[in-house]
C-alpha cells in the first residue's frame, strides 16, 4: 500500500534567494580604511623616530593581549586573572630556546608559544573544575606556581633573571637584511623587526577572532555567553569550545611574551609574571574600551597609551585613578566606551551579527512565507 | 628536621590562614561574592591598626578592639552603597570591581603609608613561648589558632542560632521569599560584610604581629584565604579550619625541606586537592 | 469606611510583556475572597503585585486608602499583608521550626500566631519541627509556608495556588484549617484554580481570563455556566 508520503513534495520553496550577511556599509568602508591604515603602520620605522616605533610596539602587544583575553573572558566566559602564566612561560621560552639550544630568537617565538599552549593543557584539568570568582583565583595561583617555578630556574637566572646574549639579537634572522636595506644600526633594526612581527600578530589576531565569531563556533560561543545550560541542550559542545579558546589565547599570549621581552632583552620571574603588566592593564584596557566587542581593546587601548603617557608619572596616584576609573566603568558604563558610542551612533565596524536577506516572502493560505 | 615541631608549626599557622579565609567564606556563602579585595583589606586593617597604635599610643590589642567597629562601618559602606550594585547574574561585574578596588587600595595605601615594611609590635609576646609536651610552642601562634576557633564557634552560633543567622540563611536561599519575611536583602548583605571586616580586623592583628606587611602584601594573603577555603570545602567554617591547616602543614613541610619551596608547597597541595577532590574536603554547601 | 485593600486599574509587567490589564478588587476586613482562573490569567501576578514583589504605580494598589503600590516586600510585610507564595517557597537551609521563625522577622506583631498555636494548628508540624523543611511531603510543606506567613499576625493573608500538586484529601486538611485562621481576624485572598474548593471557602470571587476580570459576585449568586465562560472564555469550540 502506498502512502502520499513518498510523492508529497514539500512546498517549502528551499532557501532559494535567502542569504545570511554580517556585513554592513560602514564595514565595508572600514575594512577598506583600515588596509590603509595597516600599510602606514607597516611603513612605520622608516618614518618616524625609534622612540615612537617603541610606542607603536608597546601598544600592538597590549592590543593583541587585550583582543586575546577579550576572546576568553568576553565570549568565551573564561575570565582570567592569570593570563601572566603564558607571557611568563612564553617569554621564559623564548629565552631558554636561545640561551639553552642557541636557536635563532625568531624561529624561538612560535616555539614559544607552542610551550605556552602546552602549559596550558595540564592547566585546564585544574582550572576548569572551578566556576566564575573561584576560576579567576585558580588562573592566578597557578600563574604564582609558574613565577615560583621558573624562580628555581638557575641556568635562567633564578629569582634575578638575566639577559639575552648580544649576539643572539645581533645575528637575528632577517635583522642584516634590514640593516641593508634601511642603513639602520643593530639595535634599531631589532626594534623594526620585533615591530613588524607585533603588527603582523596584531593584525592576525583581530582577524583570528572575527573570522571566528563570524563562524559556526563563534555562534556557538556567543550562546554560551548568553545561556551555557541551554546552548548545550541545542548541542554546542561547550566544554570543548572553551578548552580550544583556552588552548588557542595561551598560544598567542605565549608570542606576545616571548616578542615583549625579546624586545626588553631581559628578563626576570617578576616582571614576566606580572600581575600588573599583564593583567590589571589588559583588563583595564578591555572594560574602559568595551568588552564582548573587537572595537573595544582597539579603543582602549589607545585610551590606555594616552594615560599612561601623560600620568604615568604621578606613580600610584595613577594607578588608583585607573583602579577607581574601571570601577566606575563597570557599574555605570558596562559596555565601555565602545558600548557608549555604538549606543549612539549604531555603528559596527566589526559586525558579527547575522542578517537574513534576500529572497521572496510568499503568503499563501496556509500562513507563514514559507508554509 | 623535627618533624612534630613542623606539623606543629603548620597547624597553628592554618588558624591564621583560617581566619584570613573566614571573611571570605561567610561573605561567599550568604551572597555568591568572592571580593578580590580580601586580602589588601586585611593589609588595610593592619595599618588601621597600627595607625591607631602610633596615634593613641594604644597596646595592640586594645587598638584592634577599637578597629574592629570601624572596619565594620567601612564593610558596610562598601558592600552597601558598593558591592550591592554588582550582585546579579552576571559573573563579570563583582569580579572586575573587586579588582579595581583592589588596585585601588594597594595604592591609596602606598600613598598614605609608603612601601616600607611594617610590624605590629607587641614587645615580648613576640617572641613569648610556652612549655607544651616537652617542646617549646610559640606563644602568639598558640593564642592566633585560639581565636580562630573563638571566631569559627562564634559565626556558628550567629548563623545558626540567631535570628540574623536564619535571615542569612534565607537570603542565601531566596532573596525574593527573603524579602518577603520582611528581610531588606540590601542591608542583610552590608551586615553580612561588615561582620567579615570584623574577622578581617582580628585576622589583621596577628598578620601584623607574626610577620612584616607592606602596602602590595593583599593579594598573597587572598591567595592563603581562597586556598584554604577550596581546600577545606565550601559552606563550612570548621572545614575552612581544616583548610588553612592542611595549607600550614603543607607550607611549614615544604619550607622544612628548602625554605624557598614554603609557597610553591603550599599551592601544590591546592592543586592536588583541586584535582583529586574539586568541592573541598568538607564540602557542605549545596552549590 | 475605606477597603482593606482596593486595586484600582491595576497594570503589571514582566519586562515588555503585559500581564494585567486594569484589574480592579476590593477586600473587606474580615472577608475572604478567591480569585479563579486558568493557568497564565494573572491570579499570581495579581498577588505578587500586592505582596510587593512585583512594582506597580503607588496609586494602583490601596492598603486603608493608603497608596501602596510601589513599595517593596519587606514594607507590605510590615504593614501586615504575608503571602503564601506559590509553590511554597521555604528556605531548604531552615529547618521547619526555623522557617517559621523567620516569618516574623520583619514585623514581630502580638496576636493569636505563635509557634505554639501554629503547633496546634498543624500538629504534625511540631513532630517534625526540627527536620529540614524541604524534607517534608508537599502537603506539609504547605502547612509549613501558611504558618510562615501567619507568623507575622497579618491582616491579610495572601494565598496563592494552595492546592497546587497535592491531593484531594490533604487539600482537604488544609482547607479545613481555615476557619481558624478566619476566626484569628485575618481577612484573605485565595488563588484558586480548584473552582469547587474556592466556591466553597470563599464569601467572593473574581474571575480572571487573560489578564482581566471576567466576572465576580457571591458564590451562591453565580451560575455554573457563567463560571465556566469567565473561566475559559466565551468561544469554547466543540471537539470533532
Amino acid at each position: 500500500m502506498t502512502t502520499d508520503f513518498e510523492t508529497m513534495t514539500t512546498e517549502i520553496d528551499g532557501t532559494a534567494g535567502w542569504r545570511i550577511e554580517t556585513h554592513t556599509r560602514l564595514s565595508r568602508i572600514f575594512a577598506v580604511l583600515s588596509l590603509g591604515v595597516i600599510a602606514v603602520l607597516a611603513a612605520a620605522p622608516l618614518l618616524v623616530s625609534r622612540g615612537v616605533v617603541q610606542d607603536l610596539f608597546f601598544i600592538l602587544t597590549m592590543l593583541t593581549l587585550a583582543q586575546s583575553w577579550n576572546l576568553l573572558a568576553g565570549y568565551a566566559g573564561l575570565i582570567s586573572v592569570g593570563q601572566q602564566l603564558f607571557v611568563g612561560c612564553g617569554a621564559y621560552a623564548l629565552f631558554g630556546f636561545v640561551i639553552l639550544a642557541g636557536v635563532d630568537p625568531i624561529v624561538a617565538i612560535p616555539l614559544a608559544g607552542l610551550f605556552a599552549m602546552l602549559v596550558a593543557i595540564p592547566t585546564t584539568f585544574f582550572a576548569f573544575r572551578l566556576y566564575g570568582p573561584y576560576f579567576a583565583i585558580g588562573t592566578w595561583v597557578i600563574a604564582e606556581v609558574g613565577r615560583l617555578l621558573l624562580a628555581q630556574w638557575k641556568a635562567l637566572g633564578g629569582g634575578t633573571g638575566t639577559s639575552l646574549p648580544r649576539e643572539a639579537t645581533r645575528e637575528m634572522f632577517g635583522i642584516s637584511t634590514i640593516e641593508d636595506w634601511l642603513g639602520m644600526r643593530s639595535s634599531a633594526a631589532a626594534d623594526a623587526l620585533a615591530y613588524w612581527l607585533a603588527l603582523v600578530l596584531a593584525a592576525a589576531t583581530i582577524g583570528f577572532v572575527y573570522k571566528l565569531l563570524r563562524s559556526k563556533q563563534g555562534l556557538g560561543l556567543a550562546a554560551i555567553r548568553d545561556n551555557e545550560t541551554a546552548a548545550r541542550a541545542l548541542g554546542v559542545d561547550a566544554r570543548r569550545l572553551k578548552t580550544l579558546i583556552y588552548l588557542l589565547t595561551a598560544f598567542v599570549t605565549g608570542i606576545v611574551g616571548a616578542l615583549i621581552y625579546l624586545q626588553k632583552g631581559r628578563i626576570s620571574p617578576d616582571a614576566a609574571f606580572s600581575l600588573t603588566d599583564w593583567t590589571a592593564y589588559v583588563i583595564f584596557i578591555v572594560v574602559i574600551g568595551g568588552i564582548g566587542t573587537i572595537e573595544g581593546p582597539i579603543l582602549g587601548v589607545l585610551v590606555f597609551f594616552v594615560l599612561q603617557n601623560v600620568f604615568s608619572s604621578y606613580g600610584s596616584w595613577y594607578l588608583l585613578a585607573l583602579g577607581a576609573l574601571a570601577i566606575v566603568t563597570m557599574l555605570f558604563a558596562p559596555s565601555g566606551l565602545w558600548g557608549l558610542i555604538s549606543h549612539r551612533t549604531g555603528w559596527e565596524l566589526f559586525p558579527v551579527r547575522r542578517r537574513l536577506r534576500g529572497g521572496a516572502i510568499r503568503q499563501d493560505e496556509k500562513g507563514g512565507p514559507n508554509g | 628536621m623535627n618533624w612534630f615541631d613542623t606539623l606543629l608549626q603548620g597547624i597553628l599557622l592554618g588558624g591564621l590562614y583560617a581566619l584570613f579565609a573566614a571573611g571570605l567564606s561567610l561573605v561567599f556563602g550568604i551572597m555568591r561574592l568572592v571580593n578580590l579585595a580580601h586580602g589588601d583589606l586585611i593589609v588595610l586593617a593592619a595599618f588601621l591598626i597600627l595607625l591607631i597604635v602610633s596615634s593613641l599610643g594604644l597596646d595592640p590589642f586594645l587598638a584592634a578592639l577599637l578597629a574592629a567597629p570601624l572596619m565594620f562601618g567601612l564593610g558596610w559602606l562598601m558592600q552597601y552603597h558598593l558591592l550591592n550594585r554588582t550582585l546579579g547574574k552576571d559573573v563579570l561585574p563583582p569580579l572586575l570591581v573587586t579588582f579595581g578596588l583592589s588596585i585601588v587600595i594597594q595604592n591609596g595605601l602606598l600613598e598614605a603609608f609608603t612601601a616600607d615594611s611594617r610590624r605590629i609590635s607587641v614587645g615580648a609576646l613576640e617572641t613569648a613561648s610556652v612549655q607544651m609536651g616537652g617542646i617549646n610552642v610559640g606563644l602568639m601562634p598558640l593564642v592566633t589558632f585560639g581565636s580562630a576557633v573563638f571566631v569559627i564557634v562564634a559565626l556558628n552560633y550567629l548563623i545558626y542560632r540567631t535570628a540574623l543567622g536564619r535571615a542569612f540563611r534565607a537570603t542565601s536561599d531566596d532573596v525574593i521569599t527573603a524579602s518577603l519575611m520582611g528581610i531588606r536583602p540590601n542591608s542583610i548583605f552590608a551586615i553580612a560584610t561588615g561582620l567579615a571586616m570584623m574577622v578581617v580586623t582580628i585576622a589583621a592583628l596577628y598578620l601584623g604581629i607574626r610577620a612584616n606587611f607592606d602596602p602590595t602584601a593583599g593579594p598573597a594573603r587572598l591567595i592563603y584565604a581562597f586556598e584554604a577555603v577550596i581546600i577545606g570545602g565550601l559552606g563550612s567554617l570548621w572545614g575552612t579550619l581544616a583548610g588553612g591547616v592542611i595549607l600550614g602543614i603543607a607550607q611549614t613541610v615544604g619550607a622544612a625541606i628548602n625554605p624557598e619551596w614554603q609557597i610553591l608547597a603550599g599551592h601544590i597541595a591546592f592543586l592536588l586537592v583541586l584535582l583529586f577532590r574539586p568541592r573541598g574536603l568538607f564540602p557542605r554547601a549545596l552549590d | 469606611m475605606a477597603s482593606l485593600i482596593e486595586t484600582c486599574g491595576l497594570t503589571a509587567f514582566y519586562g515588555d510583556f503585559q500581564a494585567i490589564f486594569g484589574v480592579d478588587i476590593r477586600l473587606d476586613a474580615g472577608e475572604t475572597i478567591a480569585v479563579i482562573g486558568a493557568n497564565g490569567a494573572g491570579k499570581s501576578t495579581l498577588m505578587r503585585s500586592i505582596a510587593g514583589v512585583i512594582a506597580n504605580r503607588p496609586e494602583m494598589i490601596l492598603h486603608h486608602g493608603e497608596p501602596v503600590g510601589a513599595l517593596g516586600a519587606p514594607d507590605i510585610v510590615r504593614r501586615g499583608i504575608a503571602l503564601v507564595p506559590e509553590g511554597r517557597k521555604l528556605f531548604p537551609s531552615l529547618t521547619v521550626e526555623e522557617n517559621l521563625q523567620i516569618g516574623n522577622y520583619g514585623r514581630r506583631e502580638a496576636g493569636p500566631w505563635t509557634l505554639e498555636s501554629i503547633y496546634s494548628l498543624f500538629p504534625i508540624l511540631k513532630e517534625r519541627r526540627r527536620n529540614p523543611a524541604t524534607a517534608l511531603s508537599g502537603g506539609q510543606q504547605q502547612m509549613v509556608a501558611i504558618g510562615r506567613a501567619l507568623m507575622s499576625n497579618p491582616e491579610i493573608l495572601l494565598c496563592d495556588e494552595l492546592s497546587l500538586g497535592l491531593a484531594p484529601v490533604v487539600i482537604k486538611d488544609i482547607y479545613a484549617a481555615f476557619s481558624r485562621i478566619r476566626a484569628s481576624g485575618a481577612a484573605l485572598i485565595i488563588v484558586e484554580q480548584d473552582i469547587a474548593q474556592a466556591l466553597k471557602v470563599a464569601d467572593r470571587i473574581y474571575c480572571m481570563m487573560e489578564g482581566r476580570i471576567t466576572l465576580t459576585g457571591r458564590p451562591a449568586e453565580l451560575d455554573r455556566a457563567d463560571i465556566h465562560a469567565a473561566y475559559f472564555g466565551a468561544e469554547t469550540h466543540e471537539l470533532v
